[in-house]
């Protein structure tokens, strides 16, 4: 089983997903994030899916669940890199990821979270 | 149909992954556009999980097909697992007896040109998928 490794610069957190994954490995990347962002006290997660070629609805899923128990523990989550195809399948898998926001890359990710993280809360 | 057939067994996570790579190759090879590449893996992991999960295991049968001047990719998903009582149900978005979101049926035969999905209770489910070149 892979381990994805998750870096921290500042206060953001930075997973990026660099080989196909197996579910157990999603599983795991999950519950490492959640601990680690609590451990750190990071304010933001980006997840950089650049290199990944297909997210189906078991990665979808872990994206949402990223996002959303990234957000429980104080820490905005943004998913930056989706490749066009893996966007158009997406939605016509029937996942819009509404709850996850997303930037094209990773400089505007972490230029995303900076402003999130300057205006009022 | 040309005999250009693989069988490849569907056990553990790992194979799903593999499942997803052998189909990617010969998507690329029958000259699938990028966009329907990655629509047939996606529907094929989707697919291939199901089989593991709630069969057990199975098996997946990747063939090129053609028809005419078409080339396409015929994928099947074969499990002797406890099959589908429901058809219409399954197919049905966001409904899962599992743990998952319920899209897999349902956008998996949204991703592909051709589907067709044979199973009954206690007789395994086949879930035979079809996509061609443009
Ligand atoms: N190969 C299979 N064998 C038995 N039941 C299956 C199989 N594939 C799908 N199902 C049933 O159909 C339901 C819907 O499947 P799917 O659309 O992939 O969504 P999910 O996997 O998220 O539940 C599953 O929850 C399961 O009950
Ligand atoms: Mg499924």
């Amino acid at each position: 089983m892979e381990r994805v490794p998750i870096l921290k610069l500042g206060d953001i957190l930075i997973i990026s997903i660099q080989v196909d994954l197996e579910d157990q490995s999603v599983l795991a990347l999950q519950e490492d994030l959640a601990d680690k962002v609590v451990s750190t006290g990071a304010r933001g997660v980006i997840i950089d899916i650049t290199a990944v070629e297909i997210v189906d609805s078991f990665i979808g899923r872990m994206l949402a669940t990223i996002a959303a128990t990234s957000r429980m523990l104080d820490a905005e989550t943004v998913v930056v890199g989706m490749r066009p195809a893996v966007a158009i399948t997406l939605v016509e898998l029937g996942l819009s990821l509404g709850g996850v926001r997303t930037a094209l890359n990773l400089e505007k990710g972490v230029a995303l979270l900076d402003h999130t993280r300057s205006a009022p809360r | 149909m040309s005999g250009d057939g693989h069988l490849l067994p569907i056990a553990s996570n790992a194979d799903v992954v593999a499942v997803r790579r052998q189909v990617r190759a010969l998507a690329v090879d029958v000259g699938l556009s990028l966009v329907d590449q990655t629509k047939v893996v996606t529907a094929a992991s989707e697919l291939a999980r199901n089989a593991l999960v709630y069969a057990g295991g199975g098996r997946a049968s990747i063939e090129i097909v053609e028809n005419g001047v078409r080339k396409g990719l015929r994928l099947s998903f074969i499990d002797e697992g406890p099959g589908i009582p429901d058809l219409a149900l399954a197919l049905t978005d966001g409904w899962t007896t599992g743990s998952g979101l319920g899209l897999g049926l349902g956008g998996s035969r949204r991703l592909v040109d051709e589907f067709d999905l044979i199973s009954a209770p206690g007789k395994g489910t086949t879930v035979t998928v079809t996509k061609w070149a443009r």
